[in-house]
């Protein structure tokens, strides 16, 4: 349980976070998004103290931030952003040198070590020096030194980042594998992410909390969301589809001759429309309903704060 | 307890897994042997003693043990693994401590391999080896006073350079301080008391009585305090600027 209130940073006199406000629970997997710059990785330095906030508060399962921090710290797994680790070390030493810092000793360490080296497939780079890996095995290692533990609370800033296709699914895959009973924040600024793992969104802009539902109701935001947008093999006549009950707007892109009709609030358009492809014999030859298009959410609501 | 000894490993190994102690102690190895037999006159000088040897360890400290200590917190900094560090349970002055005692232990490696001189002096003559090492004990708790001064230096500046010549500049006016061109300088229109200051904030006045073997209370208490002082403010100064 993280519970978050009125925080704020200032840098100088640069306002990084404003006035953020939330609670998150169990279970909840919340992605972070915003434009660089947006205050992501500031809100995440000050979840796992690493920084002082300049006001409010920060609880997390029930223990204040500013007193507790070391105690709250064993129970948070960290991937800072960039993936940082000690170049010189192998990926052993390093993996062992966080355990040992987070308490475990002999068998159990070495239990640790192995569970997570499988879990995130770092066997081949064992007895590699860090700063010889690639971009995607250095965030691996990063993130099996936050998973090391077992955390209640896994913070990750921008997990994803450098990894390929595969590697992005399988990191997506294990996150949600493990949030189960926990707490997952992930920042990123790919949409598609969060729609992928998160069940909650928080939109972060200029430091204020812009957003902060379920990725459903983000795309419920778009003027796409339940749109029905087709195409037709040769020139017909389309007007009829303007005039059908529920629906709002016709728009037809002139590149690619697809034609979107966007419904009015709340209603579902499908059936009206292929009942009136089939009436008028329209040649579709592709027809599919929109999920709301994020990015265009996205960009209506961080520049409407700039 | 246990914390800082798996960060003083850490590092420790973090040493040699670069040339960086290697460098180090070949350097020291090579110039306290060039002081000790050139400038020194340890032949000339026909006694049984090692003073040639440690009258110019404050010399030498003050250009090799910033070396050695401004990567301490700079380079954590400079890569983002402060942020790593600071965010497992340990607490910043079990950070501190791993460091210097890890650096620390470089430094008395060094002594340590200087032995041959030692061997040297035994073969040669008759020495009081107790007072050998009483001067090597002081010269390692001396060293220990520059790497304190150096470690803040590296807390200051993401940038090693910068913080090996703050250090450099730092430990100068410790160590000039009882110089007689500073003294100089002040006799004649200062009081003396105010003379005396100057001088008893001096390396080389703690340091003079140290290499002759005399183990005063006041010299090892200085250099211990001196220690902490530095410390504690790069302790604080690593707090602030950690996240810069």
């Amino acid at each position: 349980m993280i519970s978050v209130k009125n925080l704020s940073k200032l840098f100088g006199h640069f306002s990084a976070v404003e006035d953020l406000s939330f609670d998150i629970k169990p279970g909840d997997i919340v992605g972070f998004l915003g434009p660089n710059g947006a205050g992501k990785s500031t809100t995440m330095k000050m979840l796992t103290g690493f920084l002082q906030p300049t006001s409010g508060t920060i609880d997390i399962f029930d223990l204040s931030m500013a007193r507790h921090a070391k105690t709250i710290q064993q129970r948070i797994g960290y991937l800072p952003e960039g993936a940082p680790a000690y170049g010189d070390m192998t990926t052993y030493q390093f993996l062992k040198f966080i355990a040992e810092v987070r308490g475990f000793k002999g068998k159990e360490k070495e239990r640790r070590i192995n569970e997570v080296v499988e879990k995130i497939e770092l066997q081949e780079v064992m007895n590699r020096p860090i700063e010889n890996l690639s971009k995607g095995f250095k965030r691996r290692v990063g993130l099996a030194q936050a998973l090391i533990h077992d955390p209640d609370i896994l913070i990750l800033d921008e997990p994803t980042d450098g990894l390929d296709p595969n590697q992005k699914h399988q990191v997506r895959e294990l996150i949600t594998q493990l949030a189960k009973d926990k707490i997952v924040i992930i920042s990123t600024h790919i949409l598609e992410e969060v729609t992928a793992v998160c069940n909650r969104v928080m939109i972060i802009a200029k430091g204020k909390l812009l957003f902060n539902d379920t990725p459903l109701s983000l795309q419920k935001r778009s003027r796409y969301y339940q749109a029905v947008t087709i195409h037709l093999s040769y020139l017909a006549d389309i007007s009829g589809l303007a005039e059908l009950e529920g629906v709002a707007e016709m728009e037809v892109e002139q590149k690619t001759g697809h034609v979107t009709l966007f419904p009015e609030p709340g209603k579902h358009i499908l059936h009206e429309v292929t009942a009136h492809v089939q009436r008028a014999k329209l040649p579709v030859d592709t027809l599919f309903i929109e999920q709301g298009r994020l990015d265009q959410v996205f960009r209506e609501l961080t520049t409407e704060v700039a | 307890m246990a914390h800082i000894f798996i960060l003083f490993k850490r590092e420790f190994a973090g040493y040699f897994a670069s040339p960086v102690a290697y460098v180090f102690i070949g350097i020291f190895l090579v110039l306290s042997a060039v002081f000790a037999f050139f400038i020194g006159g340890f032949f000339e000088r026909g006694q049984a003693d090692l003073l040639a040897f440690f009258n110019f360890h404050p010399w030498l400290y003050l250009f090799l043990v910033p070396a050695i200590a401004m990567r301490s917190w700079a380079e954590e900094r400079k890569s983002g693994n402060i942020e790593l560090l600071m965010t497992l349970p340990v607490s910043t002055w079990q950070a501190t401590l791993g460091k210097f005692l890890a650096a620390w232990s470089v430094l008395g490696l060094a002594l340590l391999l200087t032995f041959p001189i030692w061997l040297t002096v035994n073969y040669l003559g008759k020495p009081d080896n107790g007072i050998i090492v009483a001067a090597y004990l002081g010269s390692w708790l001396m060293a220990g006073a520059f790497l304190a001064i150096g470690m803040c230096m590296s807390a200051l500046s993401k940038n090693q350079i910068i913080a090996f010549i703050l250090a450099i500049v730092v430990c100068f006016l410790f160590v000039v301080s009882g110089s007689s061109i500073v003294l100089d300088s002040f006799k004649g229109w200062a009081p003396s008391l105010l003379l005396d200051t100057v001088a008893s904030f001096s390396f080389l006045t703690h340091f003079e009585a140290m290499a002759k073997g005399v183990i005063a209370l006041n010299d090892v208490g200085y250099f211990i305090l001196v220690t902490m002082a530095w410390l504690y403010a790069g302790l604080l100064i690593i707090e602030q600027k950690k996240a810069d």
